[in-house]
């Protein structure tokens, strides 16, 4: 009788050591494997397109290709989605910043002190003080009010540009890698010359194309960065369409579009969020150094990046106007990151403390 | 070698589709090109001379197959609003970009790899937390907005460095963009290193390696850097790409006469040629750069020909 109590002891012990040694194979990590070699089966099968998708890498800073790609699509990803952002502190307070951001921006017309589009030349440059909070620019106005309405033009264009171009890589992911052949060859080469520029150069020549402004950068921004979505999306689908749901689907003779939107679409949402907050940031970084470099938003539009650029000249003597509107760049694209990395640390399992 | 001309070959469609979309895409500016980049002030015996020049009468793809037969013989096109050859004003700027490019890139490495190493040793420390904290900070701050701050901070308040200028390969005016440039760089390396240093240190080897009396730090040196090391490799190919496009920004800041600059100046004087010869010629070296890096990478890890 001690003798089995002991087993099952021993047991229960080295299941608990499992969780936590690395060498163990918690049941998640299995999982994991397991659905990564599935991936891998998929890829050599399919030799013509796997040579592309491994033979070229996905340029982009900062993120890791790879957390993106692997993810595991399961029924407990919204639970332990939730749970990791709970958990993780740093996630929380993304989140709540981002909230904050998003409240800022919907509320502008409501807080602002004073006209951000106001020009006084009788109060130029001055120095922060209690009626103009952070100081006004080289024309008088309040720089404070010109951040809070910046905070709109970010977050529409963190939003609807990212948006469209997820949209964009993701029906051509799905498309080219369930029909594969000659279509899946086309998007594929599509999607490797776009990618081969940096985006910025591209989205730099796109807006010599189209015109320096605001809303040609919306296009810029949604044309530029959809090839590394659309290379994400094509391998899930190449997984997913393997399925035994997908094939009684196809048995039941549903139509592919609809399969596509039906069942491959929703397997794919896991990749997409975290890819969205990614690309967010990103995307109000790209407008931010556009506008910077004079080939973005013009003025008088309070983007954030146009006030750096505009700022710069007063440096020397005062330094607030170019530095202030940074921070707010800063503050906003570090929130989508916090929420980015929480995400990663929750999905995918070798990152996790 | 099958792989590496395999490589080769597959390089070849993507850098004829690169230019192509760059061509078409500079080519369909509405209106007339010529009269565009001319101003207003030109007689008709210019224009006519100017687009006989730039073969503006014929069809598109006509236009693009003697653009890219003149590329080969090095032949960009010509600069009008700055009377030069697009090539020559490249070739001048090249070498800056590639000075700060470099250093960039050094300052990322000296910085990434040995704070990686360190998260990855001391994981769930202060250090650990404090590292990628100060990572997480690097990637989120706008290169044109540190380099301001540096410029604030070293060149006018405390006087260390110039503020901005170019002088060849004086290191004074180096190093602030260089450290503006490699700083996001430095971030992620310093995150995949620890990443990867920490998926390699699971493995069995190491294990074995621990089990026969190696000490801690021979470990980490002798075995696991050495592994974890590939993914890193692969990011420092990447990192051509966030370079040469960071240099645009960087090179605006600092006033570095490199060809970022001149993309730049080419968007804003409506300057047609040198823009598509400098974004042409950043691209094509991008691909270059990787298509090298990869054959590298097939030597120094041979699962790669195989997959």
């Amino acid at each position: 009788m001690i003798q089995r109590t002991q087993f099952f002891k021993e047991i229960a012990m080295d299941s608990k050591l499992n969780r936590r040694s690395p060498f163990g194979f918690g049941r998640k990590r299995l999982k994991y494997m397991m659905s990564i070699e599935a991936t891998e089966a998929k890829n050599e099968s399919d030799l013509a397109t796997s040579e592309s998708s491994k033979s070229s890498k996905i340029p982009n800073n900062g993120k890791s290709p790879r957390d993106a790609e692997d993810l595991v699509t399961e029924e407990h990803f919204w639970q332990s989605l939730f749970k990791g952002i709970y958990r993780d502190k740093k996630a929380l307070v993304g989140l709540v910043m981002v909230f904050l951001f998003i409240l800022i921006a919907l509320l502008a017309p409501w807080i602002v002190p004073h006209d951000p589009y106001a020009v006084d030349m009788e109060k130029v440059l001055i120095a922060p003080n209690s009626t103009y909070v952070i100081g006004t620019d080289f024309l008088g106005r309040d720089i404070l009010s010109r951040i809070i309405y910046g905070a709109r033009i970010s977050l529409v264009i963190g939003l609807v540009p990212t948006l469209i171009s997820l949209a964009i890589g993701t029906f051509l992911g799905m498309v080219s890698g369930y029909f594969g052949g000659k279509i899946d060859y086309l998007i594929m080469r599509l999607a490797d010359v776009c990618m081969a520029f940096p985006s910025l150069l591209l989205a730099m020549v796109v807006m010599y194309t189209l015109g320096a402004s605001l809303f040609n950068i919306f296009i810029a921004l949604s044309i530029v960065n959809w090839g590394s979505t659309s290379r994400i999306v094509r391998a899930q689908t190449l997984s997913i369409k393997e399925k035994e749901f997908v094939e009684a689907a196809r048995s039941i003779g549903v139509g592919k579009f609809k399969i596509l939107w039906r069942h491959i679409f929703p397997n794919c949402i896991p990749s997409l969020i975290v890819l969205f907050t990614l690309s967010v940031p990103e995307a109000i970084m790209s407008e931010a150094s556009l506008s910077f470099l004079g080939v973005g938003a013009q003025p008088p539009t309070p983007s954030w990046g146009l006030m750096i650029s505009r700022g710069k000249e007063f440096l020397f003597s005062s330094p607030w106007v170019a530095i202030t509107p940074g921070v707010a760049i800063f503050l906003v694209v570090i929130a989508f990151n916090f929420i980015g990395d929480g995400l990663r640390d929750a999905l995918d399992p070798y990152t996790k403390h | 070698m099958k792989y590496i001309i395999k490589r080769l070959l597959g390089t070849i469609p993507i850098v004829i589709g690169v230019s192509l979309l760059l061509y078409i895409m500079l080519n369909i500016v509405p209106g007339d090109p010529v009269a565009l980049m001319m101003g207003e002030h030109v007689n008709a015996d210019t224009i006519e001379r100017v687009r006989a020049r730039m073969n503006l009468d014929d069809p598109l793809l006509v236009r693009f197959s003697k653009y890219v037969l003149g590329a080969f013989k090095g032949d960009l096109g010509y600069s009008y609003k700055l009377k030069r050859e697009v090539s020559t004003l490249i070739w001048k700027a090249f070498p800056n970009t590639a000075i700060l490019a470099v250093a960039g890139a050094l300052v990322s490495w000296m910085i990434g790899i040995p704070a990686g190493v360190i998260s990855a040793v001391r994981k769930n420390t202060a250090v650990d937390y404090g590292v990628m904290t100060f990572a997480l900070i690097g990637v989120s701050m706008p290169v044109f907005w540190s380099g301001l701050l540096f410029q604030y901070l070293f060149g006018l308040k405390l006087k260390w460095l110039p503020i901005s200028g170019f002088d060849g390969l004086n290191i004074k005016y180096i190093v602030m963009p260089a450290i503006v440039l490699g700083w996001s760089s430095a971030a992620t390396i310093a995150r995949l290193t620890r990443s990867s240093l920490l998926e390699v240190m699971s493995a069995d080897y190491i294990r074995t390696a621990r089990e026969k009396g190696l000490l801690r730090y021979q470990v980490i040196m002798g075995h696991a850097l050495k592994n974890a090391f590939l993914p890193v490799l692969t990011v420092m190919t990447i990192q051509i790409a966030s370079l040469l496009s960071g240099a645009v920004i960087t090179e605006t800041i600092f006033g570095i006469p490199g060809i970022g600059r001149i993309a730049v100046s080419a968007i804003q004087t409506r300057d047609m040629p040198l823009l598509q010869g400098s974004v042409m010629f950043t691209t094509i070296l991008i691909i270059l750069g990787n298509l090298v890096a990869d054959v590298l990478y097939s030597f120094i890890d041979p699962r790669i020909k195989y997959n």
